[in-house]
């Protein structure tokens, strides 16, 4: 009997290395110089759900998104590296959530697909950082939770072992499944695609994917259904409208504010001998080092 | 009730430092909201644990005192919380955005369905009107942290729905002294009657706790460096600079994401903040993120070849040129002029 996994995954903005061109002139981001990337940790995430599929025969692995239609690309991403099938969870109704009410949909998603032992994700996506969507579906779906895993040693007989990273230590700990394991950028790194996934699996497409597209490959999508990217919706989830999106996001955002720093009175400088000679005798008369 | 709580984080009988940065915090914003500051002490052998916390400006001490909660461990701590809250409704409640608070918060806050924000580089009390509702609400706690990209600061507010919570890094907030005699109540909780057989589920085989090999957070000095230093080779010039002036390194997060330093050298909102008498900035832009973890260090050198770079606006020096061509000379002429 092999394990149900699930891969909570979220297509971000490349956040990595920002450079000067992804800034306008008016200080803020422009999305649109940033790739859209499969969250780093989700990677991790994704890659010790694949490492235990391979040692628990019969295991398969599922990806579940919440995003707008493109990040259908990390479910075929995450295909091309081993995943069995994944769902697109995708409705206006989600807009403006928060991490609570992004939870509350996610928890109620995973019920509408199925029963898993194992539900993996990232410890934080790199556009929000709050590490908080992990233990809130947990909370959500009554389940246990073990955070910041490195290594998921074993999952079988109904008991999951992990070794945990935290900021001052390392920790092993073992607990009943199902579980909510969340994953740190420590864990080994995803594997890379597979060239003989990527032909498998490039055809795959949500509904909607089909539909925009002028190909016309009904036959082929009868034939083969693992190409068929699931998408649900807010009506699929059965979710209490008060808890989704924007009405059921407890935090609001009050305001935005581009912060101009008060510049200081700097003094100038370049880099010839004597103006760093000048520089270091300055601080050094000034008891600022030394 | 409608009290400001603080979850006590609690390490072989010693309170951290981030929960007393919060107590610091939260004494102010109880003195601002003219209500109580309330600590919550789960773990195990808490017996003059008062001592620790009451100078803090603490009036009512929870304590949950059972061997079985400590160490710590997800589910009896979010439990004990959960209902606490529940009872006692604190219009506030904070916690560290550590290992433990970053587990726990999220945890608790769904259960109440009350909102967090994490991570937080300052917190206010202010008001707010909802035209679209056309309700006013005063006295919200601000939660303010820089936003995603550019210089971007926001201020989150859950007008609604309480606790309010938030989470702090250590370092973020200053810890002071309240009053050295000041005391408060200990009110202990009857454990067996929050938590279940089920809350232990998950328990604890091995542990090995350390301290942090290096020591960003209470040095005078710090080198820090960004994207703009190029590659891992090149971070030893800033290790000989801060060897031979007495500093440690620092980091930028796309330093580190690129790999030239390591995740615990990060300086910034999620990262370590620091106020040092003296940062070198070498090759860093100066995002808000980075900027919120150092904008308080004394003097500030950067060294960068784009005289442009936002981080120029706040150093007290600007060196506009090559980091590698600097600082080699600076190291060279430090030591002439020490000789
Ligand atoms: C949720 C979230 C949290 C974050 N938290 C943090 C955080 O805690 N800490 C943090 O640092 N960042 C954080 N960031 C990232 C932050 O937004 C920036 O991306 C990052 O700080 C940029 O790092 P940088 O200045 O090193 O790189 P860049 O912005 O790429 O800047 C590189 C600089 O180097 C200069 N340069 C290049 N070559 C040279 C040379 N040879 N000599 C001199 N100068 C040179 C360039 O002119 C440029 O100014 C966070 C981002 C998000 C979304």
């Amino acid at each position: 009997m092999g394990l149900k996994i699930v891969v909570l995954a979220k297509q971000v903005p490349d956040t990595r290395n920002v450079g000067k061109d992804a800034m306008k002139a008016d200080g803020t981001v422009n999305r649109a110089a940033l790739p859209a990337i499969f969250n780093p940790e989700d990677l991790n995430a994704l890659e010790q759900a694949l490492r235990l599929k391979e040692k628990y025969e019969g295991s398969t692995v599922t990806i579940l998104t919440m995003g707008p239609g493109r990040a259908a690309e990390i479910i075929r991403e995450g295909m091309y590296r081993g995943a069995d099938n994944g769902f697109l969870l995708t409705d206006r109704a989600f807009a403006g959530s928060d991490t609570l009410a992004t939870s509350y949909a996610l928890s109620k998603a995973i019920e509408y697909i199925g029963k898993f032992d194992v539900i993996v994700c990232g410890r934080q996506a790199i556009d929000g950082d709050t590490a908080q969507v992990g233990p809130q579906v947990a909370e959500k779906l009554n389940l246990p939770q073990i955070t910041y895993a490195e290594n998921i040693v074993s999952a079988e007989n109904g008991k999951i072992v992990v070794v945990r990273r935290l900021e001052r230590g390392v920790e092993t700990v073992s607990g009943p499944m199902p579980m909510v394991v969340t994953v740190n950028s420590t864990a080994p790194e995803c594997r890379p695609r597979n060239a003989r996934r990527l032909m498998q699996f490039k055809h795959a497409r949500t509904i909607t994917e089909r539909q925009e597209s002028n190909d016309d490959y009904v036959a082929m999508y009868s034939e083969r259904p693992y190409l068929n990217i699931q998408e649900i919706t807010a009506l699929d989830i059965k979710g209490d409208a008060a808890q989704l999106g924007l009405s059921g996001s407890p935090t609001k955002v009050k305001t935005i504010e581009n912060i101009v720093f008060q510049a200081k009175e700097s003094k100038i400088l370049g880099t010839s001998d004597d103006e760093i000679d000048e520089l270091m005798k300055e601080l050094i008369t000034n008891h600022t080092i030394g | 009730m409608n009290n400001v709580f603080v979850y006590l984080e609690i390490e072989e009988g010693i309170v951290a430092d981030v929960s007393l940065e919060l107590l610091t915090k939260g004494r102010s914003l109880a003195n601002q909201l003219n209500c109580k500051l309330e600590a919550v002490a789960i773990g195990h052998n808490l017996k003059g644990l008062e001592k620790q916390v009451f100078p803090y400006g603490v009036d009512v001490l929870h304590t949950a005192d059972d061997a079985r909660l400590y160490p710590y461990t997800t589910q009896p701590h979010a439990t004990i919380l959960i209902k606490l809250f529940e009872k006692e409704k604190p219009q506030i409640a904070l916690m560290g955005a550590s290992s433990i608070g970053r587990d726990l918060g999220p945890r608790v806050s769904s259960a109440l369905h009350s909102g967090l924000t994490a991570d937080c580089t300052s917190l206010e009390i202010g008001g707010h009107e909802d035209k679209k509702a056309g309700k006013t609400y005063t006295d919200l706690l601000y939660q303010i942290r820089p936003a995603f990209g550019g210089n971007i600061v926001a201020t989150i507010i859950n007008p609604d729905c309480r606790p309010q919570m938030a989470t702090v890094r250590e370092g973020v907030m200053k810890k002071e002294i309240f009053a050295q005699n000041h005391v408060g109540k200990i009110k202990p909780i009857e454990v067996a009657e929050y938590v279940s057989e089920t809350d232990f589920a998950v328990s604890i085989i091995e542990r090995h706790m350390e301290k942090s090999k290096v020591n960003i957070k209470n040095s005078s000095i710090i080198v820090a460096g960004g994207y703009g230093v190029g590659s891992r080779e090149n971070f030893k010039l800033l290790f000989d600079l801060a060897e031979v002036i007495g500093g440690e390194v620092g980091a930028s997060r796309a330093a580190i994401d690129a790999g030239y330093a390591d995740k615990d050298r990060q300086i910034g909102q999620t990262g370590i903040t620091v106020r040092p008498k003296l940062y070198i900035a070498c090759g860093i832009s100066g995002q808000i993120q980075h900027v919120a973890g150092m904008q308080e260090s004394a003097i500030i050198i950067s060294i960068n070849n784009d005289a442009n770079a936002p981080i120029n606006q706040l150093a007290d020096y600007r060196i506009n040129g090559e980091l590698e061509e600097v600082l080699p000379k600076m190291i060279q002429f430090y030591k002439k002029n020490t000789k």
